[in-house]
């Protein structure tokens, strides 16, 4: 019997409950951009490869091109769209807005996403590839330049913003002197 | 990419009854390669299982002083735990060296074991690749191959392995638990990816069917004191050109026990077990490093533009066992 | 707007750092690029590429996918509307891929073949991937090679530039410098892919792109479809990057195409993949430098030839060999463009076009000069400064190169570094340090812009700019604002819409300079307007300006911006890896309006340099024609990790001779510096990488420096 291939879900996004029906091949990025108008979120290239289209699944990030949204039912979805609050701006999008990290912008959302988990992973006490250490006695390993630059690998920019960004992570983070 | 359906599973058996009733379906878990294969046309399944939410999400103390990490354990959730960090630090190193933060939170395990090779003619359908349509021929042999495999590639296939963990996973001696249909099953890593042969399109020892639950690390004492070292064409979220999970242990200036796996050099996991038998017993020196690498390397067949690799492996082990030994000399 | 915390005066406007006008939109994901805006009954095309790279299309099998689900039309050479390429666009001749889908031939792989129209983009990606087409295949030649036997030299400017006696300078020499260097295929690989949205609105065609010039594209779109000009509407409000990618491409003329024969909106978005044939790119260059110079490093001789490639239905030339002409003194120069025309697309701008795979070559030959004359690589720079244009024989507008190196050598740290190479160890690490210049032309194109004093206070620019990322936006808002002399908060600043009149295009960095001349001018008349007193009406009181005449009236000078490049790098030479520790760039680049947004954009042009040192590479296979590896993990350009601390600042570079002062920063930010990386690599190795990008692969196969490298 051949299975159905599609399916009415319910997407939880930015604290508010979308219902809809999706076609199974339905990215979570396209659902975001084609179905719920919320184009915030970025396609760079479909494919994994360069981080525009991050969010946070359940305050963690990820590249939402590859996650299907019928995969992505009964998961808290948060896109640029829901990262300031009615207070203004978080930290991490004044950073990037007063510092410049950015410049045509297209890859902004998805680096500002996943600065605000790279704060959230660091707090936690997750290592890096550049933590010279990750044995957990040797503890939670500074923020320095070099771990954000490591941790905001996973954000391609092609203008070149990098150097803003970090700064702009750092700032956000409250690390700037280890930076 | 074609419609398919799309069934979420709460229990292994669940899983294994639709995987056993459908040949067409795959196991979704992070998606991050599956997805993108599917994308490009290479994968083509009629009905995705996601596993992510079965009861595999767990690291577990075993009774030896090993670890079972579940099939659905993020590379994130084990690169962050703590016995990983503390026991065996290269697989650390070694997951938080692949891909990028998101796609580490979103791969898990079991995944990263089945992940594909990524070698450009295997993801173009426009291209012929043995790997995707047997029969079909190797371009890479002719044509790009800068970073194809050194060892045991054969003349139908000269891709390699992606993954990072795998490499951290083979010097560990790893085993991988499965279950079927008709019950569970459990394969030593070394026996799980099989050789390229004739046959590169198959990949792996696991029968029709099986859903992978968990990884199995049997305890490890040398791997204390261990190291991952990845070599890529940009500093980070690149996939190897050439990589080294090494660990050692020296006792009076000899080599006690040693574990040394190579990434990027064949169409699986390297483990280097000519190399291990040349250092054990042997004198911790950058000399006897530079010799087991050459008896591991001395099997390489290098195309035109791959030969570097030879050079790069030899260096490569030298350094971190070099490494190694002076911090197990502090 | 708002001044930054962290730097310029927080009174005036032009000169204190701004951030952007539109940064809150952009930082809360408000900000709608083109596949962002939606419609109402919306289809989506998929485009269908071919997979030989020459022959002809024996049929397209278009009657299974018009069955499949949603599927709304399958458009190909045997159905599609018929198009005029015809015509001399702003760029000439239009490359006639504009003449998609008009007949049956097939020059390369990924020529469009078909657009697969359908309800939702899953099913017009199905539907694509399903369609079969059929070729008559014929043998192609995708083998690009300075030996090549088709290499011809084109006619038009620039391509032969000849002074002196070359031959005759070179035997007289002391030190003779003969050296090929190579620079692969390069990708402008903006983060955000073409994507156009066409529909037709009470007659009128609207077209919502993501471009360089929206009037550029509006006309051309107009010839090509024989269309009334005013009837064709185009707008483009933000720009995910473009590089020189973004002019007229086939996205917008196949949306076009689909939504006539729809009579409904049709988007069409290119994947990643796709654009890699589709959107043009740097062609790959092999390039021969011949330096002759006196014992003391005068140059006698300068030779610079250099190859690139086209295809075979559209000639386009990577001009490399003319970074030199306004560079150097030398009794002789010689530089000639030659080209090949090969079963590949047509390559186009990017970045810095000529002058960036030119510099790496000349500027790594100086290197490799001051190391034979045993001179400062600065110093033989400054030995040959020339006071006139080296060939032309004009006059200077502001050149200001030996003040970049002053300042850079400064700050860089230049004065105690040991000349030797492979001498500096860090652990596993050898370090080096290398410099090189960087020159860009001063472009300027004619533009009109109006300015509307509003009844409220406020007032509004209009004008056909487009910001690509560069913040053309703010420094408009503050050249206006200067003009207007009001705050800048007061000025709103509309682009991006071919209804604003003809600007000129964001590229060849003249954008700025051409548009704030425009502003600047229609600004000022309006303040001389409004100083009259008077009540402002309703609909306010508009000034516009067109700075065709003046444009035309500018003496002829050597009109360029000036940089020095510094790098410093750490080379493992047993893995081959080579990370870039800092680099250092100081521009002449004239007045800068906004610096906040100024160094972001020379920072970018560096990294840019930094990748196409060390990791740019497209990868063509030589069997099928096709590239492989068409992705952003194939195709590398630096991460976050690559980069480290970069600087940039600039001099003074007045020009009294000059009304607008605005020389443009896009470009040259790229200029030289993937030379000064290489030759810090030389610094720290002993080793000269003449191909680029300096691989692992590349650095470990180069081994040790061997006996007399670099010698003729």
């Amino acid at each position: 019997m051949a299975p159905s291939t599609s399916s009415v879900i319910t997407l939880n996004i930015n604290g508010e409950k979308y219902t809809l029906p999706v076609d199974h091949r339905t990215t979570l990025l396209d659902a975001l951009r084609e179905r719920l108008d919320l184009p915030g979120t970025k396609k760079g290239c479909d494919q994994g490869q360069c981080g525009a289209c991050t969010v946070l699944l359940d305050g963690r990030r990820a590249v939402s091109c590859l996650q299907l949204a019928v995969a992505a039912e009964g998961r808290e979805i948060t896109t640029i769209e829901g990262v300031a609050d009615a207070d203004g701006l978080h930290p991490v999008q004044q950073a990037f807005l007063d510092l410049d990290g950015y410049q045509c912008g297209y890859c902004t959302p998805g680096q500002i996403c996943s600065a605000l988990a790279v704060i959230e992973e660091h707090a936690a006490g997750w290592p890096s590839a550049v933590t010279a250490d990750v044995r957990p006695e040797a503890g939670v390993p500074p923020l320095t330049a070099d771990e954000i630059r490591e941790r905001m690998s996973g954000n391609l920019c092609r203008c070149g913003a990098y150097v803003s960004i970090v700064k702009a992570v750092a700032r956000a983070a409250g690390t700037e002197a280890v930076a | 990419m074609k419609e398919f359906g799309y069934e979420r599973v709460f229990d292994v058996p669940a899983a294994v009854a639709l995987l056993d009733a459908d040949p067409d379906a795959r196991c979704l878990g992070g998606g991050t390669n599956l997805v993108d294969l599917m994308k490009t046309g290479v994968e083509r399944p009629a009905r995705l299982v996601d596993v992510r939410e079965l009861p595999l999400g767990e690291i577990e103390l075993t009774p030896d002083g090993g670890l079972r990490i579940g099939a659905t354990v993020t590379n994130s959730d084990l690169a962050a735990h703590p016995d990983v960090r503390r026991r065996y630090p290269m697989l650390a190193q070694a997951v938080l060296a692949g891909a990028s933060g998101q796609l580490r939170n979103m791969a898990t395990v079991g995944g990263n074991l089945l992940q594909r090779t990524r070698c450009g003619y295997f993801t173009d359908l426009a291209k012929p690749c043995n790997k995707r349509t047997p029969g079909s021929g190797c371009p890479a042999i002719e044509g790009e191959h800068h970073n194809a495999a050194i060892l045991g590639a054969s003349a139908h296939c000269v891709a390699v392995h992606p993954s990072d963990m795998g490499v951290a996973l083979a010097a560990l001696d790893a085993v991988v638990a499965y279950e079927t249909a008709d019950g569970p099953g459990e394969l030593a890593l070394a026996e799980f990816y099989v050789p390229v042969g004739e046959t590169p399109h198959v990949e792996t020892a696991l029968p029709p069917g099986a859903l992978i639950t968990a990884v199995i690390l049997p305890p490890a004492p040398v791997a204390a004191l261990s190291r991952y070292r990845k070599v890529r064409e940009r500093a980070s979220y690149a996939f190897a050109i050439g990589s080294v999970a090494a660990a050692l242990d020296v006792r009076d200036g000899a080599v006690h026990e040693v574990r040394l796996a190579f990434g990027a050099v064949a169409s699986r996991p390297w483990r280097a077990r000519e190399a291990e038998r040349v250092l054990t017993g042997g004198p911790a020196t950058a000399e006897a490093f530079a010799a087991a690498a050459d008896a591991e390397l001395a099997a390489a067949e290098t195309l035109p533009h791959n030969g570097y690799k030879v050079t790069l492996m030899r260096n490569l082990v030298v350094a971190v066992l070099t490494e190694l030994a002076e911090e197990a000399a502090r | 707007m708002s001044t930054t915390t962290t730097a310029g005066p927080v009174t005036g406007t032009v000169g204190a750092s701004y951030t952007r006008v539109e940064g809150l939109e952009k930082v809360t994901g408000a900000a709608r690029y083109a596949g962002d805006v939606p419609a109402a009954e919306l289809a989506h095309g998929w485009l269908v590429l071919s997979t030989v790279a020459r022959g002809r299309i024996r049929s397209v099998e278009s009657d299974p996918v018009r069955g499949m689900p949603g599927v709304l039309a399958v458009l190909h050479h045997g159905n599609a509307p018929r198009v005029d390429g015809n015509y001399i666009g702003m760029l000439g001749r239009p490359d006639p891929i504009v003449e998609v889908f008009q007949h049956d031939r097939v020059p390369f792989v990924g020529w469009p073949v078909a657009l697969v129209v359908a309800e939702t983009t899953e099913q017009a990606r199905e539907a694509a991937e399903a369609l079969v087409v059929r070729y008559d295949e014929e043998p192609h030649d995708v083998a690009f090679s300075a030996g090549h036997a088709g290499i011809y030299t084109p006619d038009g400017d620039g391509m032969l530039v000849e002074k002196g006696d070359l031959a005759a300078e070179l035997a007289a020499s002391v030190h003779v410098v003969d050296a090929e260097y190579t620079t692969p295929e390069e990708h402008h690989g903006t983060m955000e892919p073409h994507a156009a949205m066409a529909r037709w609105d009470g007659g009128r065609l609207e077209v919502v792109d993501s471009n360089q010039g929206s009037m550029w594209v509006a006309q051309e779109l107009a010839k090509l479809f024989s269309l009334d000009p005013a009837s064709v509407r185009v707008r483009s409000e933000h720009i995910g990057g473009a590089f020189g990618s973004k002019g007229v491409r086939v996205h917008q003329i196949l949306a076009v195409m689909a939504a006539t024969v729809l009579d409904r909106p049709v988007r069409v978005v290119m994947t990643r993949r796709q654009m890699f044939s589709l959107v043009g790119y740097r062609s790959p260059t092999a390039q021969r430098v011949r330096l002759g110079a006196d014992a003391d490093g005068r140059l006698r001789a300068l030779d610079h030839q250099a190859h690139s490639l086209t295809s075979t239905v559209h000639e386009f030339v990577e001009a490399s060999a003319g970074f030199g002409r306004p560079m150097y003194a030398a009794d002789a120069h010689r530089s000639v463009n030659r080209v090949v025309r090969l079963d590949v697309p047509t390559p186009t701008f990017m970045r810095a076009p000529g002058e960036a795979p030119g510099s790496f070559a000349l500027e790594s030959a100086l290197d490799e000069l001051a190391e034979r004359c045993g001179m400062d690589p600065i110093a033989l720079r400054a030995r040959n400064e020339p006071d006139v244009g080296p060939v032309s024989g004009l006059p200077f507008g502001s050149r200001n190169l030996l003040a970049c190196f002053d300042e850079g050598a400064r700050r860089f740290g230049w004065a105690d570094r040991d000349p030797r190479p492979g001498v500096r160890r860090e652990g596993r690490w050898l370090l080096g340090t290398g410099t090189a210049a960087a020159t860009f032309p001063v472009i300027v194109a004619p533009s009109t812009a109006a300015v509307t004093a509003e009844a409220d206070g406020t007032f509004t620019v209009r004008i056909g700019a487009s910001d690509v990322g560069t913040g053309a936006r703010t420094a408009l808002t503050l050249l206006a604002a200067e003009a207007l002399d009001v705050a800048g908060e007061r000025v709103h600043v509309r682009i991006g819409d071919s209804d604003f009149g003809p600007a000129a295009i964001s590229g060849g960095s003249m954008g700025t300079r051409s548009w704030g001349w425009a502003v600047t001018a229609a600004g000022r008349d309006l303040r001389e307007q409004l100083a009259l007193g008077g009540d402002i009406p309703p609909q306010g009181i508009t000034v516009r300006s067109d700075t065709s005449a003046a444009v035309g009236s500018l003496t002829q000078k050597e009109r360029h911006s000036f940089g020095a490049q510094f790098a410093e790098v750490a080379v493992d030479v047993t893995t081959g890896e080579v990370r870039v520790r800092r680099m250092l760039g100081v521009f002449a680049a004239g007045r800068i309006v906004n610096p906040l947004t100024a160094r972001s954009q020379f920072v970018g042009g560096m990294i840019w340099g930094l990748s196409m040192a060390l990791h740019e590479e497209a990868i063509r296979d030589q069997a099928t024609g096709g590239h492989v590896g068409a992705d952003l993990a194939g195709y590398h350009f630096a991460a976050n990790a690559d980069v480290p601390l970069i600087e940039a600042d600039w001099v003074d570079d007045p020009d009294a001779d000059d009304p607008v002062g605005i020389k443009g920063i896009g470009e040259i930010g790229i200029v030289g510096a993937a030379a000064a990386v290489a030759n810090a690599v030389w610094h720290a190795t002993g080793v000269r990488h003449r191909h680029l990008p300096i691989r692992p692969d590349r650095v470990l196969s180069a081994g040790a420096p061997a006996e007399g490298d670099g010698d003729a």
